[in-house]
């Protein structure tokens, strides 16, 4: 079966993809490749992951996100996780899965922000 | 009581169809929405189980009634290789796969109940429940 595809779209020098499927196990892993490849492709300096339409955040993404943000580090670009739900923040830590290498924001526009701090401070993205 | 509803698992898709199920059946008997998160994760941790290491099963949520209190019970069947050493998989941590070893006793922290029976060879059964407030 053909997994759903997430968009990803391109701001600048900024990628920004947001979730609004539920994500099944395949699609997720295709999404993980597919932002990889376009960070590769438009050397993005900063990738936004937004959760404001995700209601269920379990293990197996929670892994999927935190390697995002160390994959895209170690390709020089910010990752910023942002819009997760309270109920999905609340089950996360109980779950045991507190991400603590991944920055977050509470929104998009916040988001950016961060992102646009961090790109600024970190100079070409290293360190 | 209810006779509850079942998913059968039999691929990473039905795993988001269990866990669909377990929140809307959640919210029908008035469950809050943090409790409908937590209710939906753990079964979207056992479907995973069920399909990682099983590979097919089923999953039936259905309503409670205990002492005059409702909840919800979620019943994970497989007749899988059964778990060998259940304190092992209990414990935060331990992973035999791609997980991060969060899977099961992450599932026993978001529900109030949590009850494993499993022989290997023959399957695992998990049982669990959440109260409402």
């Amino acid at each position: 079966m053909e997994s759903l595809r997430i968009p990803i779209l391109k701001i600048g020098d900024v990628l920004i993809a947001s979730i609004q499927v539920a994500l099944h196990d395949a699609s997720a892993v295709q999404f993980k490749d597919d932002l990889l490849q376009r960070i590769y492709e438009t050397k993005a300096r900063g990738l936004i992951v937004d959760l404001t339409a995700v209601d269920v955040v379990d293990s197996f993404i929670g892994r999927l996100i935190s390697d995002i943000a160390s994959m895209a580090g170690l390709m020089g670009t910010r990752v910023v996780i942002t819009g997760l739900q309270p109920a999905v923040a609340i089950t996360l830590v109980e779950l045991g899965l507190e991400l603590p290498q991944v920055l977050t924001a509470l929104n998009l526009e916040k988001g950016l922000a961060a992102l646009r701090r961090q790109v600024e401070e970190g100079g070409d993205g290293a360190g | 009581m209810a006779q509850g509803k079942a998913a059968v698992i039999r691929s990473d898709l039905d795993i988001v169809i269990a866990r669909t199920l377990a929140r809307d059946t959640a919210k029908t008997l008035g469950f809050g929405a943090i409790d409908q998160a937590r209710i939906a994760t753990a079964v979207s941790e056992l479907a995973r189980n069920i399909f990682l290491y099983a590979g097919t099963g089923t999953v039936t949520v259905r309503e409670i009634e205990r002492t005059g209190r409702k909840g919800l019970e979620v019943i994970c069947e497989d007749q899988g290789p059964g778990i060998a050493n259940i304190e092992l998989v209990m414990r935060d941590g331990y992973s035999t796969s791609r997980g991060m070893g969060m899977g099961l006793p992450g599932a026993k922290r978001l529900m109030d109940e949590f009850e494993i029976r499993s022989s290997e060879g023959v399957g695992t059964t998990i049982i669990c429940r959440k109260w409402r407030t």
